[in-house]
């Protein structure tokens, strides 16, 4: 057969010939280095190659040979805890490999070929086992059980099952007819994993961050879309969520972002602690890192490695949270690619599908039931964060996002310039599962969440107007109710829905705090309605030791949580005490 | 390696690219010398390899090159850069050669300009706090080792001015003086000129490496010389062991440089006719500051982004924002009106400036004192731009209050001039300023932050 020979090269692609049996979305080697390529357009027997790696140095004539296979991800023990790069590889072993900068055409697989796991068997010999049945269990990490399944497409009777230390390439089990099964399977990370079916969510996706779980909240399985210009806090956010949201496993994508936030994640995250499994946070989490200065193609594709892991642990029966930061840089290099393609441009030189693809990525989330037995649930949630250029929310990847995502967090630029943070816009925002998930809120955590949440939306929607009057009036001609109503507002604003991500007591909101800290607030506004109705002037009302107060309970330790809560409630009630008295209680 | 491959003559040649056939075995980004007899050799990159045709890509001005004449040489090698400590003091060209009628450098070292990435489990964090000497800076963005942070201004703004007292300022924790690779990229004569006249004054120049491409020089040499200076600067930073600061001016030249290229080979244009892979491209220039686990040095970038029409959406301030870890952006107004430098904190960020600050750092409670001054600052903007409507008479006093506030902050605490303050000098300035207002305006100050505050002056 004759070698297949580069023979144009530009940017991250590269046109080769003969090669007439090539597959689209075929990986071969390109070059004497071997860089990682992916067939994307076959004409007769030249094929145009995206390149996954460094291009430059590489040379016409140089060789290329097709795998047979396309990219793929191995999936199985070990991954926790581990950062990758866009196709899969760990950046670790390719610093083992390489040294501090990484050099193109290295090869090394996802999981440790030489680490042993002690495998315990849930099936028997004579058994019969069809996709998705789980084989059996390793320990990946103290505490947390990965479940080994039947790779997708395979079923059979168990011929005979080991228990015992295995590599992920050594089998541990065989079916009848000769196929061995072992630890970690390849899947092919472009193709969604098969379930059983969708189950719709009435659970909430619990952030930690109160503008979200409040007003805004998620659903297990759903997807939400974080468009923010630069500076907004889109990071922080994603970054917020993996520590603190309410998951049994975190795939944190950084597709095309920078380099020290990732060094931060890295010397962060071994060294915090996961409050709900007391494990260090790096046990739940999976980095998959493409920094915005490595190769182009490779970030199209690190999206996809990501939710394929999150989409395996999802069928383990976990529930999965997936940050995608951002979506934007994803779009870019498929922007980029079709652009050295010569395709036809559509909106703002995006390609045409770029809709299309966007929306098969975000259903690839979902609360499911997985193949096999015994019967699990897993979900897959979604957070993806868009860099909007100029922070315009009109450009098509925002907009195409808008159209599949169950939520939207805005994030925008003048919050941010006040430190409103989470800088989450209140007027632009929505949740399309809030009102699904009100019965959850209702039984786990105050039977008045859903009205309370509806007041406070109420409040901030009339800021909003009361503002504009006061912009052309002045405040100080505002009648009293309405004077409360902007007092009360900007309480509502500084003590339930900004946050910050830097006090250890504040950065993570478990609902119980959110609820009260709402509860608070809502009293505080009818307390103090009631109480100009009774007669009181504005001036006379104690707002500021209201509030203060409030800020106290949003500040405390999760120790001092309720001593501080009834000092506020307190606060509070003092609001309604009589007009002749109320004037002489702060000098 | 491959072997030197000659071409007597060109196939074609538009604009500053060179059509040149057939190239059975050129190679992706290769360094190419043109000669045409009579005129200076000139130099490329190849830019697009085939085997039928290959682009070269002219860093030179192509007026009066005749294809058909050119001798081309397909090198065989990479782009390179002469690097080592021996370039400090030197003023070199935007590609690496003298220009100041020295002889060519010797160097330690040669290095390919494009650099491999850094692998990310081999970044460490950067936290060490850079003691610019400017308060708007120091205090309230706070600028760390190994962070890109660039300098928004518009046409006319003093950026160059800023990043020239950012530099002579500069001292890190141990107060180790900083390396200075400045590369100019299509700046004036008179820029040039700022510049090298403030470092021979302040004696910086001889810890610094000057890379100029200036107006008149060739465009394409533009898209090199951050390479060329950033090559230098990893040498030094992650070779040598030091310390450096990077100053790039201005990447909107580089970017029209950019521009330029991808309209001449006739790709689709993005944004504003800007390529679409801007963003990638410039990533590839940022993302090379940082520091280097187990190795000593740093590598800290100051680039100066001129927004067109002080437009900070236009696509290069807008991906620069993307990519850098904050912006200073300079305010028109606030230089109308006499305050230098004219940093207006409110768009402004240094987001790695958490892990620069508090207790073992700058100083604790730093954090709160910087929220407490924005927050103040930025309701007097607000009641600023109300008062214009309603009057200052119709203000709520606290609003009044927040107003006397900016003022004050904006004349005192940024506008301090080309005076070099220290961080105590500038948390002194900002308590000043704080207690001209009542106790419960400071909402952001907390109780432990405020009795520590006047524990120390008491």
């Amino acid at each position: 057969m004759t070698v297949a020979r580069i023979e144009r090269l530009s940017g991250a692609l590269a046109e080769a010939r003969p090669l007439r049996e090539v597959a689209l979305y075929e990986l071969v080697r390109v070059g004497a280095r071997g860089l990682l390529g992916e067939v994307i357009r076959v004409d007769g027997d030249r094929a145009v190659i995206q390149v996954y790696e460094d291009t430059m140095g590489l040379c016409v004539g140089e060789a290329v040979s097709p795998t047979g296979a396309p990219l793929e991800v191995m999936l199985g023990p070990g991954l926790l805890g581990s950062v990758v790069d866009g196709v899969g590889r760990p950046l670790q072993r390719l610093a083992d490999a390489t040294g501090d900068f990484i050099r193109p055409g290295t090869a090394v697989d996802t999981l440790d070929p030489d680490r042993k796991w002690a495998f315990t068997p849930l099936v028997a010999s004579g058994q019969r086992v069809s996709a998705g049945d789980v084989l059996g269990t390793v320990e990946e990490r103290p505490g947390f059980v990965h479940r080994i399944l039947v790779p997708p497409g395979t079923d059979g009777a168990v011929e005979r099952i080991r228990r015992g230390e295995f590599r992920v390439t050594e089998a541990m089990a065989r079916l009848a007819g000769g196929r061995d099964l072992f630890l970690s399977h390849r899947w092919s990370v472009r193709n969604p994993r098969p379930i059983a079916r969708r189950l719709s969510s009435r659970r909430p996706f619990l952030t930690g961050q109160r503008v979200c779980d409040f007003l805004f909240p998620a659903a297990e399985g759903g997807a939400v879309a974080v468009p923010g210009g630069f500076g907004t806090g889109k990071t922080v956010i994603e970054q917020s969520l993996a520590r603190h949201a309410a998951a049994d496993v975190v795939v944190y994508v950084g597709c095309g972002e920078r380099g020290n936030e990732m060094a931060e994640v890295l010397e962060e995250f071994p060294r915090l602690t996961d409050p709900r499994s007391g494990r260090s946070l790096m046990d739940r989490t999976v980095l998959v890192v493409n920094t915005s200065n490595m190769p182009v193609v490779a970030r199209e594709a690190s999206v996809y490695v990501g939710i394929a892991i999150a989409e395996y642990y999802r069928d383990q029966g976990y529930r999965v949270a997936l940050m995608a930061d951002s979506l934007s840089r994803w779009a870019e290099a498929l922007r980029e690619i079709a652009a050295r393609l010569q395709e036809m441009p559509g909106e703002e030189g995006y390609p045409t599908y770029l809709g299309n693809r966007l929306g098969k990525f975000y259903e690839r989330a979902g609360l499911v039931r997985a193949l096999g037995e015994p019967s699990r649930e897993g979900a897959v949630t979604l957070i993806s964060a868009i860099s909007p250029p100029g922070g315009d929310f009109s450009e098509p990847v925002t907009q195409a996002s808008l159209r599949v995502a169950g939520a939207l967090w805005a994030l925008d630029p003048a919050l941010a310039h006040q430190r409103q943070f989470p800088a989450v816009d209140w007027e632009v925002s929505y949740s399309l599962e809030a009102g699904a998930l009100t019965p959850w809120f209702a039984e786990h955590v105050g039977p008045d969440w859903a009205a309370c949440r509806s007041r406070t939306l109420e409040l901030l929607q009339r800021e909003r107007e009361l503002r504009e009057i006061a912009g052309l009036v002045g405040p100080e001609a505002l009648q009293d109710g309405d004077r409360l109503l902007l007092e009360a507002a900007r309480i509502v604003r500084e003590t339930v829905l900004a946050q910050s991500a830097y006090d250890p007591n504040d950065a993570n909101s478990p609902p119980d705090k959110t609820y009260r800290l709402a509860r608070l607030a809502d009293a505080l506004r009818s307390t103090a309605l009631a109480a100009l109705d009774a007669g009181a002037t504005f001036e006379s009302l104690n707002l500021a030791a209201a509030g203060a107060a409030l800020a106290a309970v949003r500040r405390a330790a999760a120790t001092d949580l309720d001593a501080r809560t009834a000092e506020a409630e307190a606060a509070v009630a003092a609001l309604a005490v009589p007009p002749g008295q109320a004037g002489q209680v702060t000098p | 390696m491959l072997l030197p491959r000659r071409y007597r003559g060109a196939h074609a040649a538009a604009g500053p690219l060179l059509y040149v056939r057939p190239t059975p075995n050129a190679a992706l980004g290769e360094w190419v010398t043109i000669r045409v007899p009579g005129q200076p050799d000139r130099r490329g990159q190849v830019i697009d390899a085939g085997a039928d045709v290959s682009v070269v890509q002219v860093l030179e001005d192509t007026l009066g090159l005749a294809p058909a004449t050119a001798d081309v040489t397909l090198t065989g090698e990479a782009a390179t850069a002469v690097v080592g400590r021996e370039l400090l003091g030197r003023v070199l060209t935007g590609v690496g050669q003298p220009a100041d009628g020295l002889p060519p450098p010797v160097g330690e070292a040669v290095r390919p300009i494009w650099a491999a990435p850094l692998n990310a489990v081999r970044r460490e964090r950067p936290r060490d706090f850079i003691e610019t000497g400017v308060s708007a800076i120091d205090g309230m963005n706070t600028l760390v080792r190994g962070q890109k942070l660039p300098v928004f201004s518009g046409p006319g703004l003093p950026g160059l001015e800023l990043a020239a007292q950012i530099v002579e300022g500069a001292r890190a924790p141990r107060g180790e003086a900083f390396a200075v690779v400045f590369v100019g990229i299509g700046i004036t004569a008179r820029e040039t000129d700022m510049f090298l006249e403030r470092f021979e004054r302040s004696g910086a120049r001889e810890r610094s490496v000057l890379y100029l491409n200036e107006t008149r020089d060739p465009t394409i040499e533009r898209l090199l010389a951050p390479r060329v200076a950033l090559a230098q600067a990893e040498f030094l930073a992650f070779e040598a062991g030091m310390h450096v600061l990077v100053v790039i001016a201005d990447v909107t030249h580089y970017c029209e440089a950019l521009r330029e290229i991808a309209t001449a080979r006739e790709e689709i244009p993005g944004r504003r006719g800007y390529p679409g892979y801007l963003y990638t491209d410039l990533a590839g220039i940022f993302e090379r500051a940082g520091i280097v686990r187990d190795r000593s040095g740093s590598l800290t970038q100051i680039p100066i982004v001129t927004m067109p029409d002080d437009d900070i959406t236009h696509p290069i301030p807008d991906l620069t924002g993307y990519i850098t870890e904050g912006q200073l952006v300079l305010s028109r107004d606030l230089h109308r009106r006499g305050v230098y430098p004219p940093i207006d904190v409110l768009p402004s960020l240094s987001r790695l400036m958490g892990a620069g600050i508090g207790a073992d750092r700058t100083r604790a409670g730093h954090r709160e004192w910087a929220d407490q001054l924005y927050a103040t600052y930025a309701r007097g903007r607000e009641a600023r731009l109300m008062a214009t409507i309603v009057g200052v008479a119709s203000l709520p006093e606290a609003d009044r209050r927040a107003l006397d506030f900016a003022e004050r902050f904006e004349r005192e605490l940024v506008g301090q001039g080309e005076t070099r303050r220290d961080i105590d000098e500038t948390f002194a300035m900002g308590w000043r300023l704080l207690d001209a207002l009542p106790r419960e305006d400071l909402t952001r100050i907390p109780e432990a932050v405020w009795a520590a505050r006047h524990q120390e002056t008491s």
